[in-house]
């Protein structure tokens, strides 16, 4: 890495370190002004997610200063779990069970490898082609046509969110760049911090101020709060425009993008989540559920950033 | 009598502590187990487990999802004719779960197996026990309880009974399966349930069986 580059990233590490510092702090000053003995749950909350935060960005810190393999562990690792909280809820049955496991130990895998080998024509055909074709296949060896259909859409489905949209974050980094090929990391910081804060800002402004839901019955999030997170997003998008080869307008628009199929992508999955009959996909990540939970929008956005980059300034 | 705990030596007992925790550290990579504390607290009482047997990983997974140091004074219930076989078995089993080995082949065996389940409990281990006494390889949830947690119960009325369900292993790893599936598997732990004076075997057998039942989660999609 270019000593450029480390010194953003590290430049990056420190101002989110110091929000981190200001939110905790304002957390335990919430906590503290309660009488003695006395808790509040919104405080406690708030301070458990801060904590994950906290846990996330150190994190991702890491890998991102220890370069493409640390990255990409990280990520896979991301899609192993995602997929393990999916696939705990997916419809199956014993005759899926090794198409399953060659989904979770083979193909999820190789997929990182491609990426990490930046064979952009194999990793992008690879889950949506070939695992397509032959998962159904290994299934319907074992003989059992009952809910043969939903078995091996449910599998794809599983694949595609958990293992080829996520793949698209470190696939960022075989994107070739004019002014040095190693500033492609930043994209990724660039990506997860614009869809984070749209999150973020959808969540407290819906709360605070929306009144019409975008999906009644689905989803608590309104039109306002999805209003507020786009523009959250493409604020800090242009703020943040200096790491990125946009230029201030085309990093606010990319922001923008990415926070809109960011959102798209959590109301898919609160659809999903409402049809499962589940209210988090698991307890891994304290104050804010599973794996999948914090993922649903880096997930959707994640493709749609990486293509249509390429798109205009590949 | 088994003796009490055999003199091992220091690398065969660090071995143990070594294949342990990577046993811990696997189940937790592939299911990210987590104990569902419902009925009562993870607290170093003494408590025998009673749970549900469907697969060979079920001891293993309430095993790895104890807290270490309830986890360090829990021995698993299992068969000798199972985890003598290899000396990789007798290795895994006697000494990295500190099993208690009981003889499940009722002729010709020189010992009685609550001897040993009561000399464990003497001992001040906790226990984890599989009450059907085999996997359950149909479809109906429970195979009925062998009469050994009554026995228990009433041989030893301090030690909390207490039902624990482990949810998914049988879709983690079905029966001839080689590879588990990374799914989330949970095991919920009920309140403790006694020997009321004077109750039937059948009566007590029928109500633990209930309270483990109970804490079944629902089946998000039954028809599969």
């Amino acid at each position: 890495m270019t000593s450029q580059t480390t010194l953003d990233l590290l430049l990056l590490a420190f101002w989110v370190i110091v929000l981190l510092s200001l939110l905790t702090v304002l957390g335990e000053i919430l906590r503290a002004r309660l009488p003695h003995g006395q808790t509040n749950p919104v405080v406690e909350t708030f301070l458990i997610r801060v904590h994950s935060w906290w846990a996330m960005v150190i994190l991702l810190a890491l890998a991102v200063l220890s370069g493409r393999v640390g990255i990409l562990m990280l990520f896979a690792f991301a899609s192993f779990a995602a997929l393990r909280e999916f696939l705990t809820y997916a419809t199956k049955r014993r005759a899926d069970h090794l198409s399953l496991a060659l989904g979770a130990f083979v193909i999820l895998p190789l997929q990182y490898v491609f990426v990490g080998l930046g064979w952009t024509a194999l990793h992008s055909v690879f889950i949506p082609v070939y695992a397509f074709l032959l998962l159904p296949v290994v299934s319907a060896l074992r003989g059992d046509p009952k809910r043969f259909l939903v078995r091996v859409a449910e599998m794809q489905w599983g694949l595609m969110i958990c293992v080829f949209c996520i793949s698209h974050v470190p696939a960022l980094l075989t994107v070739d760049m004019a002014e040095g090929s190693d500033r492609s990391v930043l994209l990724i910081v660039f990506l997860v911090m614009v869809v984070q804060v749209g999150d973020l800002a959808d969540y407290y402004a819906g709360r605070s101020f929306g009144r019409r839901k975008i999906a009644p019955g689905l989803s608590p999030k309104t039109v306002v709060g999805a209003a507020t997170g786009i523009a959250a997003a493409a604020l800090v998008g242009a703020a943040l425009a200096w790491i990125t080869p946009f230029g201030i307008i085309g990093a606010a628009a990319m922001a923008a993008l990415a926070a809109s199929a960011g959102m798209a992508g959590s109301l898919v999955f609160a659809a999903i989540k409402r049809d499962k009959g589940v209210k988090d996909w698991s307890h891994l990540i304290p104050g804010q559920g599973g794996f999948l939970d914090q993922l649903d929008s880096v997930i959707f956005a994640a493709p749609v950033f990486y293509h249509v980059m390429l798109l205009i300034w590949g | 009598m088994i003796p009490k705990t055999p003199q091992r030596s220091l690398t065969r007992r660090l071995a143990a502590r070594v294949v342990g925790h990577a046993l811990v550290f696997t189940a937790r990579f592939i299911t990210a187990v987590r104990a569902d504390w419902q009925g009562v607290d993870p607290v170093a009482r003494q408590r025998v487990y009673f749970a549900n047997h469907v697969s060979n990983a079920d001891m293993p997974m309430i095993w790895a999802c104890l807290p270490a140091h309830i986890r360090r004074r829990t021995r698993p219930v299992a068969a000798a004719d199972y985890w003598l076989k290899t000396p990789l078995r007798a290795f895994i089993g006697p000494e990295v779960f500190n099993c208690v080995l009981v003889d499940r082949n009722r002729e010709g065996r020189t010992e009685d197996p609550m001897a040993a389940i009561l000399a464990a409990l003497d001992e001040g281990s906790s226990l984890i026990l599989f009450p059907e006494g085999n996997r359950n390889m149909g479809d109906a949830p429970l195979l009925p309880f062998r009469s050994g947690l009554h026995t228990i119960g009433r041989a030893r009325p301090d030690v909390d009974l207490v039902p624990a369900w482990v949810a998914n292993l049988n879709e983690i790893m079905p029966k001839g399966e080689v590879i588990p599936l990374p799914l989330i598997c949970t095991v919920t732990f009920g309140a403790p349930v006694r020997v009321e004076e004077g109750e039937n075997r059948g009566n007590f057998l029928a109500r633990a069986a209930a309270a483990l039942l109970a804490l079944k989660p629902d089946d998000p999609d039954p028809e599969t």
